[in-house]
């Protein structure tokens, strides 16, 4: 077939020419987080919806408390901006300072988890009790598997920013600016559903 | 900050494998994604097309006498899943996507060729679940729209298998969507600017910004429902207090972008094949890019008008009447704009431009019913009768499907480098075109007559007319059979194509056919006029 000879050349030509082209791993992280935002945001009008038109049954508790979620809000705010600052001495190549930070974002992120679970275990209501209890563990839920999840991220970085051998460094910033951008989003997705779920 | 421009060789090209093997494989050539996604598709509209004949045997007859009724109610469900997720979908945005919008940017391979591989990998596996669904307990039943109560209670592990199907081709199809907007914003060779882009990349770019606007929704409203059937939840259950108009808004949040998201692409496709074989610059081409942003704008917010009869108040039907009846702006725009392109052409009556012509019939058709049934009163007369069903399928088989094919024999020389053979090809579209005409045009009557839908029996009265729809389907059936011999006997040893037999001058065709592995044997070239046939002829007068 003239696919394979044409190829034989192809690389020729290419090891000639070395074309670059800029990066654009973040423009498509930032495509993928406003999908991700999509769900929530259908999350969010299903729940907004079933406020408006969906009575509780009587009795039903839809009151939260307020201390722990709160808690958690200033915890999520505060690693925002100690993940920013593991990002600002890693550019100064002050990895094992980037190293610190980036275990104290991950830790953040752990004690958050562990409030949200323990405020499931003392919340008055379970997952089937009705349309609010169910509601409100889905759009959380959805929410910490995030969190979760970012919190695995950031500690294989923090692994990656070790530093003998490590693969993050000033020069390859891009595991640690995408996490922290998704981590950034994450909160961000908090304090909505903070105000939303909590608050409103 | 720069990376190297090689995707095909950080994944050690030595070990890839070579010829026919290379199309089961992790590739991560573009080209070869695409042709991926062609014949999975291809393979997938077969399946579905033997449920469709299936539906129409058993409705030749009035009583359900063919399978039992939940049998019918499978086929039917998994019909229309399987053709929309599986078929039309992935291949006009999968298959020509990939193959065609890195050439139209002048890139060697899409932005990010990984995604790209896991994006059609995806497909086949959730496929293949969604069909074995039905060995299982049978398969999901309550249709492709799985509206509750009906999804949450009929049999659960085929609906259960159905959410998490169709949750995997979302992720693939939002994973393309992602690929298409940064190849297409990003990728660009330098020095061609947007407005000098073919019509295709503009379409993709509105589809893929529907994907990822939409999908998501889809995918948070499935999870929902999963929760539904899994855990007893009531988001959806109004024994539990739940809502089922709820999900009927978030799930046509997604489906009615989808059909745009079936859609657009086609209409990027045919604005590619009228101008070559009309050897006339496409008509219109600001307009063209104008209406199809408008099309994606207006497509996010007409989807009530599923909902007619769900309740929905007053104002929301008056709001939804007018934004469905606006699209037909955009969309008539763009029809004016294909006539006009072929007007004064000098036009080769060829199985592409053939199909194309009846993609316009058709889709006029189905376009002139979509506005009929946006009006409230029209749409609760004919709600959930076969007339919405004769709509749809004039849009997505007489629209889209005509496309698929009218590219099949458009873009075949460039794939293969062999041509297709035109007599078997004209008499693919002449069955092709009565047969869908003789299936579709009668249940446009039965539906205004009160036939309803997805339902395996039906009033005596229908029987003839319900006939004579079968008659159809059984030459729609037929007609792959030219189609697929002429594919087999084609490769094998059709006529040498040559790198250029259109005479075409988007950029695909400045390369050899088939196409070396990074497209291009140096540069990519510039083209600032994908359109510009005939210019000498106008500059000489």
């Amino acid at each position: 077939m003239t696919t394979l000879d044409s190829s034989k050349e192809i690389q020729k030509n290419n090891s000639e020419v070395k074309e670059t082209h800029e990066d654009f791993r973040m423009f498509g992280l930032i495509t993928f987080l406003i999908a991700d935002g999509m769900t929530f945001a259908g999350f969010f009008a299903a729940y907004l919806t079933y406020k408006a038109v969906n009575p509780l049954p009587d009795g039903a508790i839809y009151e939260l408390e307020l201390p722990i979620p709160t808690l958690n809000t200033i915890l999520l705010l505060v690693s925002s901006a100690t993940f920013h600052k593991a990002g600002k001495a890693l550019l100064k190549d002050k990895n094992s300072d980037s190293q610190k930070w980036l275990f104290f974002t991950a830790f953040l992120g752990i004690i958050f988890l562990i409030c949200q679970l323990f405020e499931y275990f003392h919340l008055p209501f379970g997952l089937t009790d009705n349309l609010f209890a169910s509601t409100f563990y889905a759009l959380t839920g959805f929410h910490g598997l995030h969190v979760t999840l970012g919190t695995l991220m950031i500690l294989i970085i923090a692994w990656q920013s070790r530093i003998n051998g490590g693969r993050l460094t000033s020069q390859n910033m891009f595991p640690l600016e995408a996490v922290e951008l998704y981590w950034h989003f994450v909160d961000g997705i908090w304090v909505i559903l903070f105000i939303i779920l909590y608050l409103l | 900050m720069t990376i190297s421009l090689d995707p095909q060789k950080t994944n050690n090209e030595s070990l890839q494998p070579k010829g026919w093997l290379r199309y089961f494989s992790f590739s991560l050539d573009h080209k070869v994604i695409g042709i991926q996604y062609l014949v999975c598709g291809f393979l997938f509209y077969l399946i579905g097309g033997t449920l469709a004949s299936a539906i129409r045997i058993e409705l030749a007859s009035p009583m359900s006498d063919f399978m039992p009724r939940d049998v019918y109610n499978q086929v039917l469900t998994l019909h229309g899943t399987i053709m929309i997720f599986l078929w039309i979908v992935p291949v006009v945005n999968g298959a020509f996507g990939n193959y065609l919008i890195p050439f139209y940017v002048g890139a060697r391979d899409m932005a990010f060729p990984r995604l790209n591989a896991v994006a059609f990998w995806l497909i086949p596996p959730s496929g293949l679940m969604l069909v074995a669904s039905y060995f299982v307990e049978g398969a999901a039943q309550a249709g492709w729209t799985a509206y509750p109560p009906l999804s949450i209670t009929t049999p659960q592990s085929g609906q259960i298998i159905w959410i998490l199907s169709v949750l995997l081709l979302g992720g693939s199809s939002i994973f393309g969507g992602i690929n298409f907007i940064a190849t297409i914003i990003k990728l660009r060779r330098p020095g061609l600017k947007l407005m000098q882009l073919p019509m295709y990349c503009w379409a993709m770019l509105g589809t893929s910004l529907l994907v990822v606007l939409s999908t998501p929704v889809l995918a948070g409203t499935l999870i929902l429902l999963s929760f539904d059937i899994i855990a007893h939840t009531g988001f959806f259950n109004p024994v539990l207090g739940g809502n089922v108009v709820v999900y009927q808004h978030l799930f046509w949040f997604y489906s009615h972008p989808a059909v745009y998201i079936m859609v657009l692409p086609a209409f990027g496709l045919v604005s590619e094949i009228l101008p070559v074989h009309a050897r006339k610059p496409l008509f219109g081409y600001t307009t063209m890019v104008f209406s199809i942003m408008g099309i994606v704008v207006l497509g996010l917010v007409v989807w009530a008008h599923h909902m007619f009869t769900s309740g929905t108040p007053p104002w929301m039907r008056l709001f939804f009447t007018i934004a469905t009846a606006f699209i037909a702006v955009p969309t008539g725009i763009k029809f004016f704009n294909w006539v006009a392109t072929l007007w004064g052409g000098k036009i080769s009556i060829n199985s592409a431009m053939l199909f194309s012509c009846g993609f316009i019939i058709n889709f006029v058709f189905g376009g002139i019913t979509g506005v009929a049934l946006a009006q409230v009163p029209f749409d609760i007369h004919v709600h959930d009768t076969y007339f919405v069903v004769a709509h749809f399928h004039y849009i997505v088989y007489g629209g889209t499907v005509f496309i698929i094919f009218s590219s099949i024999y458009h873009w075949f020389p460039k794939v293969t480098g062999k041509m297709l053979n035109e007599k078997l090809g004209i008499l693919h579209f002449i069955i092709t075109f009565i047969g869908f005409n003789l299936c579709f045009a009668p249940q446009h009557w039965l539906g205004l007559n009160g036939m309803p839908r997805r339902v395996a029996e039906y009033d005596p009265q229908f029987q003839f007319v319900n006939q004579i729809s079968s008659l159809g389907a059984l030459l729609m059936a037929i007609s792959t059979i030219p189609f697929l011999i002429n594919v087999f006997l084609s490769v094998r040893n059709g006529k040498n194509a040559g790198d250029n037999p259109w005479n075409a001058l988007t950029p695909e065709w400045l390369t050899s056919s088939p196409p070396p592995v990074e497209n291009w044997e140096g540069e990519a070239p510039l083209v600032e006029e994908p359109y510009g046939y005939g210019k000498e002829i106008s500059e000489q007068k």
